[in-house]
């Protein structure tokens, strides 16, 4: 019998957990969302499980129910701080396990992401990554003021225009990678000498303009962080479509999918995609199925409708989540990244059962096995594009 | 009560202040020395510490400047990763308001605000040289007579969203199921000259209510934009009597605005080198500004007034006989200080005048001209100089620049600060926990300014 391969696993934090009602949980702490002791507790419980990464969800708009409007609704979380730093305060308290900071596209400078990031992987010494978002709504872009985002629904992406315009984000995103990856390679390693001799601190052979003219815009570089630990952090895209796939190729080491059944993952995995496809999962768990289903019944219940996402829903126990998990990774996919339902239940059922059970069955870390988030996810350390040999 | 001192630390920046090649030099990139810089001025009981920015490595003569630090990381990452490792300690940075947008800039410190427990600050600079543009994709479109403008127009912006939520919104009563009580909390409109922007703020009230405001123009601009809008000035006056002009100057402006004395600090920017003795001290301050001023740096220093390649002068030997080109200055891009070179003819001229006079070369000019220590001695003797500044309202403080990376805080901490202490002008605890608390400044009330409508 073959060995088994090894399943990574990630989870994605948002708030008091990805069911809009979770917060109403008696274990949830809806009143300390936005303190820095929630996330620290979150992101230790989480290495704590051994977990591969956290990711940690942004968006610029406030949460709403409606695509792309505010929604008027007060029994819902609403308000959030800043993913990158939120990530910037755990790293200093954890020492192992990777964070992936979401940050947008499409509003933002590259030269600051590219920074940030590579900030994020000084500071947590080789554990940062990005998850890059598009932002497509016409709120979004409102709250900047720079550019029009016309109108649009989720129901219109089979229109021209509407296809058009998501690929033109879309291609821009990928723009904006390429830049933030250019700065972070734009100095070499050995770049910094300190040579007394010749009084010069940097070798300015070693330092590299990226010129990056596009379309959209042109970056002239060098950044001002030196290349990160990582040399390139890890990019990770979350994909549906085929544009989103299409970026995911291109720029991302990690790509998140939303298959619902075994059948849709062969035919995502003929889209091109990077090294890395974890599966996405919104979870409930607990050692009785029917305890789950009651509890996201009284989830839905209290929210007034049954939650739906665009990922697939699991409700059950911890041993059947990681018999589905090693059916889908037989099926070709590499890890999966799980959203709690309700934090901190769905969180620690996680890394108290699911771990447990995964490591029983050979399929899990027992320990973590390389100090950056590359090393975790057996990715090599790349060399840097601009060096000369 | 006599008047207290504020202490802040500068982390050591990428000019040639800093002096990389001594062997007690670390790293300025590693979290490890911001760590020990940080944990070094919060043992000190320190007001805040400050870190610079700078969006575009420095050139000279079209070539990347390399005899100084380069490289720094990102202000507001490292910023909240020092929370982590500090209580009590301010954490301001600068944030550039030409190369950002103030929806992306608002939420940024109020999470490092949530995030610190209330201990945000924000230097508030603008740039406008399309040197440093070609790093962003808005580019360099600032004219230069609309950099405080703009500045004004930003912060006020920011000043809107963060007051848009007033800070009791969130309730998140589970039994009821009301997570917050207003829908519309956050809402903005905004319309001006520079932006025009609309929506719902998806942060919501901060410790601090919106981050401490620092200022950093010394022009008739800068200080009415600050007597108007900041919480605390850097300046650059460290003397008795340029201090105390600047005080006066300074503080006078803020009735205009309705702001008493007490709601503005001045802080001017402070070097040191300390030793156990006074001659001891002296003697280890002319090695340091050696260090700081090579041959080389003088050279390129000397360029950056005269506006010339003066690649082919000797250090060592006198000054150039031909005048500075009086024109744009382009030997030097990204670097802010040659804009301070307003009549270079006559600063030559002044130079010519020294060097004749004490028998001068360009490099011991350079070290008598530009940027002596501020404070040179004995423990004893800087104690006793910053308490007598601040007495004779020269300054209400200091922001120490220290010229080593991370140690050059330590020796201070350990042996100035106990005497200020002594003397009952320096806190020996901290009694807040906010950065308005260490500065004496108080709370803002919610919702200080109407929520924006438009």
């Amino acid at each position: 019998m073959s060995v088994p391969s090894p399943i990574h696993l990630a989870v994605a934090l948002d708030g008091a957990g990805w069911h809009p009602a979770a917060w109403r949980e008696a274990s949830a702490r809806p009143d300390e969302l936005l303190t820095p002791g929630y996330w620290a507790e979150l992101v230790v419980e989480a290495e704590r499980g051994l977990l591969d990464f956290v990711t940690i969800e942004d968006a610029f708009l406030l949460q709403s129910s409606q695509w792309g409007r505010p929604d008027e609704r007060t029994d819902q979380v609403r308000g959030r701080l800043d993913a990158v730093l939120i990530a910037a305060r755990v790293a200093p308290l954890t020492s192992r396990i990777g964070i992936v900071a979401t940050a947008t596209t499409t509003h933002t400078e590259p030269f600051h992401v590219s920074k940030a990031i590579a900030t994020l992987d000084y500071v947590s010494s080789g554990r940062a990554g990005w998850r890059v978002q598009v932002g497509a709504h016409p709120g979004e872009a409102e709250l900047f003021g720079r550019r029009d985002i016309p109108e649009f629904s989720p129901g219109d992406l089979d229109d021209p225009a509407v296809r058009a315009l998501i690929a033109e984000l879309f291609d821009e995103a990928a723009d904006h990678v390429e830049v933030v990856r250019r700065l972070w390679d734009s100095w070499d390693d050995d770049a910094e000498i300190r040579d007394a001799a010749t009084g010069r601190f940097v070798d300015r052979d070693r330092l590299h303009y990226i010129d990056f003219v596009g379309s959209r815009f042109s970056v002239r570089g060098p950044s001002i962080v030196p290349r990160p630990p990582q040399g390139q952090p890890v990019v990770v895209v979350l994909a549906h479509v085929p544009v989103a796939f299409r970026l995911a190729g291109r720029a991302a080491d990690v790509a998140l999918v939303t298959p619902h059944d075994r059948a849709d993952i062969a035919p995502i995995l003929e889209e091109g995609l990077p090294p890395h496809v974890f599966g996405e999962l919104v979870v409930f768990l607990d050692d009785d199925a029917g305890d789950a289903a009651a509890r996201k019944a009284r989830l839905d219940e209290l929210d007034g409708s049954e939650y739906v996402s665009d990922a697939e829903i699991f409700v059950g126990t911890p041993a059947q989540l990681a018999d589905r998990l090693l059916d889908w990774q037989a099926a070709g996919l590499t890890g999966f990244r799980l959203r709690p339902g309700a934090i901190p239940h769905d969180l620690t059922a996680i890394t108290r059962a699911l771990v447990p059970e995964l490591q029983r069955r050979g399929v899990f870390r027992r320990e973590y096995e390389a100090p950056t988030l590359r090393g975790l996810l057996g990715l090599s350390r790349p060399a840097n594009r601009y060096a000369s040999v | 009560m006599p008047k207290q001192v504020h202490l802040a630390a500068h982390f050591p920046g990428v000019n040639n202040t800093t002096v990389w090649s001594d062997p007690a030099s670390g790293s300025h990139i590693e979290f490890e020395s911001f760590r020990h810089f940080a944990q070094t001025a919060e043992r000190a009981k320190f007001d805040f510490l400050f870190l610079a920015e700078g969006l575009r490595l420095r050139e000279q003569n079209g070539l990347i400047y390399d005899l100084d630090v380069v490289g720094r990381p990102d202000t507001f990452t490292i910023l909240t990763a020092l929370a982590a490792v500090t209580t009590h300690l301010g954490l301001a940075g600068t944030i550039n308001s030409t190369f950002n947008e103030p929806y992306e800039v608002a939420r940024q410190f109020a999470s490092l605000d949530h995030l610190s427990g209330g201990r945000a600050a924000w230097n508030v600079v603008t740039s406008w040289d399309a040197f440093t543009g070609e790093n962003f994709r808005r580019a360099g479109f600032l004219a230069q007579d609309l950099r405080y403008e703009r500045a004004k127009l930003f912060l006020e912006t920011t000043k809107e969203l963060f007051d848009s939520w007033r800070g009791e919104e969130i309730i998140a009563d589970k039994e009821s199921g009301v997570f917050l009580t207003d829908p519309h909390a956050g809402e903005f409109e905004h319309h001006d000259a520079q932006f025009d922007i609309r929506g719902q703020f998806n942060v919501p009230r901060s410790p601090q209510g919106r981050p401490v405001i620092f200022q950093a123009g010394d022009s008739e601009e800068g200080r009415e934009f600050a007597a108007s809008s900041a919480d605390a000035i850097f300046s650059r006056h460290g003397t008795l009597e340029a201090g105390q002009a600047f005080y006066t100057d300074v503080k006078r402006r803020l009735a205009r605005y309705g702001r008493g004395r007490d709601e503005l600090l001045i802080l001017p920017a402070a070097t040191f080198v300390l030793a156990d003795t006074d001659a001891d001290a002296r003697e280890l301050a002319d090695v340091v500004r050696h260090q700081q001023v090579s041959g080389q740096t003088a050279i390129k220093l000397l360029e950056q007034l005269w506006n010339r390649d003066l690649s082919a002068y000797d250090p060592d030997g006198p000054l150039p006989e031909i005048d500075p080109d009086v024109g744009e200055n382009t030997i030097a891009k990204g670097r802010a200080s040659v804009r301070m070179n307003k009549d270079p003819l006559a600063v030559a001229k002044q130079w010519r005048e020294l060097a004749e006079a004490k028998q001068l070369s360009i490099r011991e000019l350079i070290i008598e001209t530009t940027n002596r220590q501020t404070f040179i001695g004995s423990a004893t003797t800087i104690a006793d100089a910053i308490d007598d500044l601040v007495q004779r309202d020269a300054s209400d403080g200091f922001i120490l620049v220290p010229h080593i990376t991370p140690g050059g805080l330590d020796d201070f901490a350990d042996t100035v600060v106990p005497l200020l202490q002594e003397k009952g002008v320096f806190r020996t605890e901290y009694t807040g926990s906010t950065l308005r608390d260490h500065l004496g400044l108080a709370p803002l009330s919610a919702g200080a300014t109407e929520r924006a409508a438009s």
